[in-house]
């Protein structure tokens, strides 16, 4: 047999070997088998001495062709083989993707902050700036500032919780208006503030009243501001609250420190006004009281109500949040029973 | 006030316009309605009857037999209880079928064998309150006190198809507490003046003074006090139409007089009072303060201990009256009376709140001088119910007004200016629209060159200023009509300030480690208050608390957020962490308010990670709070400034488990385990807690960051283990390797840390990872070998420490 008839029966027999084989051991015990230095092609190629110079080289290459082939067969076998392995392991390596993951805890944010955040975002985007106050007034800020003298019947000791006789529990946010107005550089531009808080009422704790709860105060002051901007405004806090379809209405009312004054009512987010007994079937719902700075508090804080003027509101987040969650006791707020707190965590912005 | 339909519209034509609808209208441009009251609501089948003969049942000592005609063919038998019931009485019967009070259904039915073809009914069961029912039928049927169209619906005759508007007044609006009043609002919404009948007396010739004397001793308290006598009145019940303006009003019909004094009341919201002339003592009235501890039984039957600040009426001598509040029981109106004196009065309203607070009276007249009277009205409400007592009582007037003290006040002149009412409210009203909504309050105006001079009659007092009237335009105007804007002007910027930034990162961090936000009373009781406290600040106490359990103002956080979870294990959720962020207070002196610190606090009690499939639950230790606290602090950019001292100066807390936290040199708060002791005492599980003062962290300077790019040459790691004493510190280890490592160091970490009786007695072994770099080139080996026998030494001669 010549030895380019060996070397092609090397190939046949290697490749068929190569492709029979079903393990990753046994292809690389057929790699040094073949492709060694003792292995047959080397030792075929020994006989190379007894060919003609002119035989040699055409040999010579047919067998690096042959090796060249066997290498590839293996390979490609290999890759094969890798393939199924990794079939195999996959079929093995599944996972139940029904079953609930590793206990991972993010907390929630009291329902009361998240009402007031968001309605701090909201005046923060039209300008407006949040400015804390005191939660232990002087009566002279509480009341007298506000246009609330002494004898008046807001001011009656039964409402309010007394320290000294000078130092009490805030009835209101609305003091934080003086205080702000005093410190305001009007050369400096506008004032405009909301002035959120927790604000104390001497009252027994029952499903509608708590001696502790939170107030908003709004307050916008310049030269020309119009009882037509307040409406434009409490337009859009309603809508941002409660729904981009409420609509508000404004009732005359009454406030020491506003003049005129209104109360604000939203058209009912339960039943879009069709009457309900949410809204006990008028269609409107009762949400705040506003109006525009009275004169006397002006001129209390030395501001000339002949050049400036403006508008103030109050609202209630505890009613805010009562009133869109339909939470009926306003005591749950301060109970802190975490499965009440935790229902609050989708609204979380 | 319940402002009767009916009534109003004799004094302006609403045009039969529905009382909802009137009702809605007001609601928008003047007055609250709370509701709009259908006393028959919900009834029916009620008719006139009249009782035709009676006979007692055979059956029975209590009940009557009565045949009524119901305007039927034939009478019917109904079967009564009442003990008032008798032959020829026009009484209220509920026929079968019908439905009475509190929907109660009225069937043909037997009663101890005899048949009863309905009931008569009292007024209380159709639907009348106890505190309306003359106190004749109180306890038995009603009898019409003149016959009515037998078998026609009763409803009509007892006012019940009246519809009663209920106006939920403000405090500035107590001018429509009268129906005057009310009259002159809706006239102006309607646009049409009300009218209101003159008052026609004809007096006798025996003057007033010379049957009275009167002196006001306290005439600043008393602007007006008129009086007049009545003569040989015929006291009796009043007639049926003015007991219906009563009732339906919540008043109980009384007598003729009585009733005439408070119809003028509702009328003209002046309240008025009757004494029995020939009851006083003395005719000569005197109005003065009453003295300390002065008596005078009031018509409640309740005896009153008066106090110097009360204005009283007296006949010369005795108290006969609390001066706006309640008559005197000795000089009571009765069926024996034949001459009265009627005072008409104004009395400060301030002195009088405090009376009716200082006795706990507060009655329909009380309600009027709080709030308010139209004090120009005073005079004629006086002859008007002289006049009605003349009509009811047959009663003689006695010539003259006897006057104690009459101040009237002066009508005040607005300048109103168009311009200024559009500038303030947005709009484009005219002038004349302005002026038209003047004459539609009834308010007299002088057009002048670009304003309206304005004449606010007496009974608006509510009104003082331009304001006041701006208001008036504008409600009337209509809010509905106001354009909807945003302010314009100049621009302003909207931001948090550093403290709001702040909190809101605090607050977001914890949530994010799986605290829940709670909010907590800021009043808690005694020792709550200045629990968890370093220095013993004074008690913050209220001058008059609810309750002990708010009576003092909170210096700590921790206490409410025990209560919380006190709240939650009630309720068997024991794994509680929260947290709150709020005010504490720390008292100056008694002057000057509190220093109102912001503070953030929170408590870890049970698992902080939850039991599942995949493996166990983790409880709470110092080391997971220590390390949400420094979590927090890294994200503050103060973890490397905050330390960590072992601190037993706090009494609630375990003295062995509580860090003092110092911000430099500056107390932060404090981190903890509860006191066992405490913890029993509370009956509570383990729990942790930690306080901050956020101020310490406010007025920290922190530099301004500069960015680094991301180190370019390789770190190298080296372990090293050592043994030393049990009272070594963590913090004093990673000190002296600080100190010595030299400036290649960047971290170094603990990751072990064990003790055993392989180590040795009160020793314990420690292991830290150090991190070293050069930012500049590639540390040699060299390098960071010398620094770690730097370190080595150090650890050797400070702490004796055996290196492994
Ligand atoms: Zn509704």
């Amino acid at each position: 047999m010549s030895l380019k008839d060996q070397l092609e029966q090397l190939r046949r027999k290697g490749v068929q070997d190569i492709s029979e084989t079903d393990s990753q051991k046994r292809l690389n015990e057929i790699r040094v088998k073949l492709l060694g230095k003792k292995g047959p092609i080397t030792e075929v190629l020994r006989g190379m001495k007894d060919l003609t110079p002119a035989e040699r080289p055409t040999v010579g290459a047919y067998a690096n062709e042959i090796k060249q082939d066997i290498a590839e067969a293996i390979d490609q076998r290999l890759h094969e083989l890798n393939k199924v392995a990794l079939q195999h392991r996959l079929q093995h390596e599944t996972v139940d993707v029904t079953l609930p993951g590793r206990p991972i805890k993010t907390g929630t944010p009291h329902i009361l902050n998240q009402m007031i955040d968001d309605i701090e975002e909201l005046f923060i985007g039209l300008g407006y700036q949040v400015v804390d106050g005191p939660e232990v007034e002087t009566d002279h800020y509480n009341f007298e500032m506000m246009n609330i003298p002494k004898n008046h019947p807001a001011r009656d000791m039964q409402d309010t919780f007394y320290i000294t006789k000078e130092l009490l529990m805030r009835t209101q946010t609305s003091p934080n208006q003086a205080r702000t107005l005093e410190k305001h550089d009007f050369s400096q531009g506008p004032l405009k503030m909301i002035s959120p808080g927790r604000v104390y009422r001497r009252d027994n704790d029952d499903a509608t009243h708590s001696h502790q709860f939170t107030q908003i105060e709004g307050l916008v002051i310049d030269k020309h501001v119009t009882m037509a901007d307040l409406k434009g405004t409490l337009e859009v806090l309603a809508k941002h609250v409660f729904g981009e379809e409420r609509k508000i209405r404004l009732r005359p009312s009454y406030f020491p420190f506003t003049e005129p004054s209104i109360e604000v009512d939203i058209s009912c987010f339960a039943c879009g006004g069709e009457g309900c007994k949410v809204c006990k079937y008028t269609g409107w719902i009762e949400v705040l009281g506003a109006g525009m700075v009275h004169p006397n508090v002006l001129k209390n804080v030395g501001v000339d109500p002949e050049v400036y003027g403006g508008f103030a509101f109050g609202l209630g987040p505890d009613r805010f949040a009562m009133l869109k969650y339909g939470i009926n006791d306003i005591r749950q707020f301060y109970q802190n029973d975490l499965r009440f707190l935790h229902q609050f965590q989708q609204e979380a912005k | 006030m319940k402002i009767s339909y009916q009534w109003l519209n004799q004094f302006v034509d609403t045009e039969k316009i529905d009382p909802q609808k009137l009702a809605d209208q007001v609601s928008l441009t003047g007055i609250e309605v709370a509701s709009v009251i259908a006393p028959d609501a919900g009834l029916k089948k009620i008719v006139v009857g009249h009782i035709l003969s009676t006979k007692p049942h055979p059956d029975s000592d209590h009940l009557t037999l009565c045949q009524v005609d119901i305007g039927a063919s034939e009478p019917v038998q109904i079967v009564c209880g009442a003990p008032n019931v008798a032959a020829d009485q026009y009484v209220i019967v509920a026929l079968p079928g019908a439905r009475i009070a509190d929907n109660v259904k009225i069937k043909r039915g037997k009663m101890r064998g005899e048949a009863s073809e309905g009931m008569i009914c009292a007024l209380q069961e159709i639907g009348f309150s106890d505190s309306v029912v003359p106190k004749e039928f109180q306890n038995g049927i009603y009898v019409f006190p003149n016959p009515e169209p037998v078998g026609e619906s009763v409803f009509e005759y007892l006012g019940m198809t009246d519809r009663l508007i209920d106006f939920d007044i403000t405090p500035n609006r107590a001018d429509t507490l009268g129906m005057h009043g009310a009259a002159w609002e809706v006239g102006a919404m309607l646009h049409k003046r009300p009218q209101f009948p003159a008052v026609e007396i004809s007096e006798g010739n025996t003057k007033t003074s010379d049957l009275l004397n009167v002196t006001v001793e306290n005439k600043e308290a008393v602007p007006q006090y008129l009086l007049k006598v009545v003569q040989n009145v015929n006291v009796q019940p009043s007639p049926l139409w003015l007991q219906i303006r009563l009732w339906n009003n919540g008043v109980r019909p009384i007598n003729n007089v009585v009733d005439v004094t408070n119809y003028v009341m509702l009328e003209y919201g002046q309240p008025l009072h009757a004494f029995d002339y020939d009851k006083l003592t003395s005719h000569e009235i005197l109005v003065r303060q009453a003295h300390d501890h002065e008596q005078l039984v009031t018509l409640d039957g309740e005896k009153c201990e008066l106090v110097a600040d009360d204005i009283v009426i007296t006949d010369g001598q005795d108290p006969v009256a609390l001066a706006g509040t309640m008559g005197g029981l000795n000089s009571e109106i009765t069926a024996a009376t034949k001459n009265i004196v009627i005072e008409s009065a104004v009395f400060n309203g301030t002195s009088i709140r405090k009376t009716a607070q200082r006795h706990n009276l507060h009655t329909e007249a009380t309600i009027r001088f709080e709030k308010g009277i139209d004090e120009s009205s005073t005079e004629e409400a006086l002859q008007r119910a002289v006049q009605l007592m003349g009509e009811l009582a047959n009663g003689q007037s006695s010539q003259g007004v006897l006057v104690g003290n009459q101040v009237i006040p002066v009508a005040k002149e607005i300048v109103v200016v168009p311009k200024h009412v559009n500038h303030v409210l947005g709009t484009e009203i005219s002038a004349a629209q302005m002026a038209s909504i003047m004459d539609d309050l009834g308010f007299a105006h002088q057009d002048q060159t670009d304003q309206l001079l304005v004449t606010v009659p007496i009974r608006r007092w509510d009104i003082f200023i331009e304001a006041d009237l701006i208001e008036e335009i504008a409600r009337l105007y209509g809010y509905d009509k106001l354009p909807s804007t945003l302010p314009v002007g100049a621009q302003t910027i909207g931001a948090f300030n550093t403290k709001q930034t702040l909190i809101r990162k605090v607050k977001k961090l914890l949530l994010a480690n799986g605290l829940d936000e709670v909010i907590s009373y800021a009043l808690v009781n005694e020792q709550e208050a200045s629990a968890f406290t370093y220095e013993q600040t004074a008690d913050i106490k209220l001058a008059w608390p609810m309750t002990q359990d708010h009576a003092y103002l909170r210096q700590n956080l921790i206490s409410g957020l025990l209560n919380d979870l006190q709240y939650n294990l009630a309720r068997k959720q024991n794994d509680v962490q929260i947290f709150e962020q709020g005010n504490v207070f720390h008292k100056i002196n008694d002057e000057q308010q509190p220093n109102e610190i912001p503070t953030l606090a929170a408590l870890w009690s049970g698992q902080v990670s939850a039991a599942s499939w995949l493996g166990k639950s983790q409880a709470v230790d110092f080391y997971y709070v220590k390390g949400v606290l420094t979590d927090l602090f890294e994200n503050l950019g103060i973890a490397d400034l905050v330390t960590y001292q072992a601190d037993a100066a706090i009494p609630e807390l375990h003295p062995g488990r509580t860090a003092k936290l110092l911000l430099g040199d500056q107390v932060l708060g404090f981190v903890g385990e509860l006191h066992p002791t405490f913890q029993h005492e509370l009956n509570l599980p383990e729990a942790y807690v930690m306080q901050l003062n956020l101020d310490v962290i406010l007025a920290q300077d922190l530099p301004v960051l500069v960015s680094q790019a991301a180190p370019k040459y390789p770190a190298v790691e080296r372990d090293l283990a050592l043994i030393v004493h049990q009272q070594v510190t963590n913090a004093e280890v990673v000190n002296a390797i600080k100190a010595a490592a030299g400036k290649y160091l960047t971290n170094v970490q603990i990751f072990d840390v064990f003790t055993g009786e392989n180590i040795g007695l009160h020793k314990q072994s420690l292991a830290y990872r150090l991190h070293f770099q050069n930012p500049e080139a590639t540390l040699t080996d060299e390098q960071v070998t010398n620094a770690m026998a730097k370190v080595t030494a150090k650890l050797q001669t400070d702490f004796a420490a055996q290196i492994r």
